[in-house]
């Protein structure tokens, strides 16, 4: 075989593993070059934040607006300190907004929930929600059952 | 009594030189400065039998494991009624783990075997050391292509690995047993994370890689230059770079993915 075949197919062979990787980003990962959009950073307290984990979704009406960056302890309340980066375009969430951890399906992944309030006024870039409502835990809901509360 | 325990002691030794030989060697074979006019065609040439001629078996082997996956996830998760969550978990196991370690595991017995026993003839014939007589660095001129084109070739055929399987999974999962097609992508898309899934398993076949091209080319190029020595040699080749690969596989998966 002359170099220039074994060349050529080489070639071909990086060439193939190029686009393989090029499929594993666009169509497994889903990797988009509009994900570098700008986004602001909001944060909301929890008393508890079940399972929801960092890179975690941030929703409005089941479309994902953003997601979660940290979860921290606050350690003058004992609250979790929830900071979730929110796309740019998505400048118009009302003042009185609620954030409420959910749970997709039965037994699936925990997000955050941004349930709209009526305010004219929207969040800023750095603000807190005014209300949240913390995971649903269901040993606690079997246990209050249980005791009649 | 006493030669039981010297003989354990002179194995201990062994394998301490063995690794320091080793050492030495990689860092012989790196410290060449290559030349790119010569260097070059012999990389290429490399490359071709190492990773070109890899790939029928790497391209079989990873449709049938994805095949096998999508089979047997279907099984598991259509228990829970979550067959459409099929997705995620055949681009999760093969890009993060059987991707890179099968890949390894058949590149140690496909390539591997092959440059331990072609270097270790060039040595039992005397090539190696005629070389040296006439002034050609044997380290720089047949060791060096070889540990580069492994190197190069593991994390391509690794990728292209992960691509078929994925693609295997796809024909069992959604043309044969029915998940719809949209949240086959769907869920793997929301679950699979470019730089923390997918590079992180690249990272893992670049390693895996250099170790059985560097395993495979230093059992050729130490090994007793008979028969019996090059037979030894390319068995130490193959269980080595088995052992290897799968020991700094969980080394690796505990670093990248075990931070809970």
């Amino acid at each position: 075989m002359t170099q220039r075949t074994t060349d050529i197919t080489v070639g071909l062979f990086m060439l193939a593993g190029l686009a393989a990787l090029l499929f594993l980003a666009l169509q497994v990962s889903g990797l988009s070059p509009k994900s570098a959009q700008s986004t602001y950073t909001i944060y909301a307290d929890f008393n508890d934040t079940g399972g929801i984990t960092p890179r975690g979704r941030v929703s409005m009406a089941g479309v994902t607006v953003g997601s979660i960056d940290s979860i921290t302890l606050n350690k003058e309340t004992f609250q979790a300190r929830v900071a979730m980066s929110i796309h740019g375009d998505v400048d118009n969430i009302p003042a009185d907004s609620a954030a409420v951890i959910r749970t997709s399906g039965l037994l699936g992944e925990q997000y955050i929930d941004i349930s709209i309030g009526g305010e004219m006024d929207s969040l800023k870039p750095g603000d807190t929600f005014y209300s949240t409502q913390s995971a649903m835990n269901i040993e606690r809901l079997i246990s209050n059952f249980a005791s009649g509360k | 009594m006493i030669d039981r325990i010297a003989s354990f002691g002179r194995s201990g030794a062994d394998l301490i030189i063995s690794l320091g030989r080793a050492g030495r060697f990689l860092a012989g074979v790196l410290s060449g400065v290559p030349r790119p006019a010569t260097g070059f065609p012999l990389l290429m040439k490399q490359l071709y039998s190492v990773g070109v001629l890899s790939l029928a078996i790497i391209v079989v082997s990873g449709l049938f494991i994805g095949m096998v996956l999508g089979l047997q996830g279907y099984t598991i998760l259509s228990d829970f009624g979550s067959e459409a969550a099929i997705g995620q978990m055949i681009a999760l196991t093969l890009v993060r783990e059987l991707g890179p370690v099968v890949t390894a595991l058949l590149f140690a017995g496909r390539a591997g075997s092959a440059l331990t026993a072609e270097i270790g003839l060039m040595k039992a014939t005397e090539q190696l050391s005629s070389m040296e007589m006439m002034g050609v660095d044997p380290l720089r001129r047949v060791i060096a292509p070889r540990l580069w084109a492994g190197f190069i070739a593991m994390p391509v055929l690794a990728i292209i690995f992960s691509m078929v399987g994925i693609w295997g999974g796809m024909l069992v999962g959604v043309e044969w047993l029915g998940v719809f097609e949209g949240s086959y992508w769907g869920n793997m898309q929301a679950s699979v994370d470019f730089w923390d899934d997918v590079v992180n398993g690249v990272i893992k076949s670049v390693v895996f890689g250099f170790v059985c091209a560097w395993i495979a080319v230093y059992q050729g190029y130490d090994c007793v230059p008979t028969s019996a020595g090059i037979s030894s040699a390319t068995t130490k080749t193959v269980v080595y770079s088995s052992l290897a690969v799968l020991g700094l596989d969980f080394v690796l998966t505990a670093v990248m993915f075990g931070n809970f």
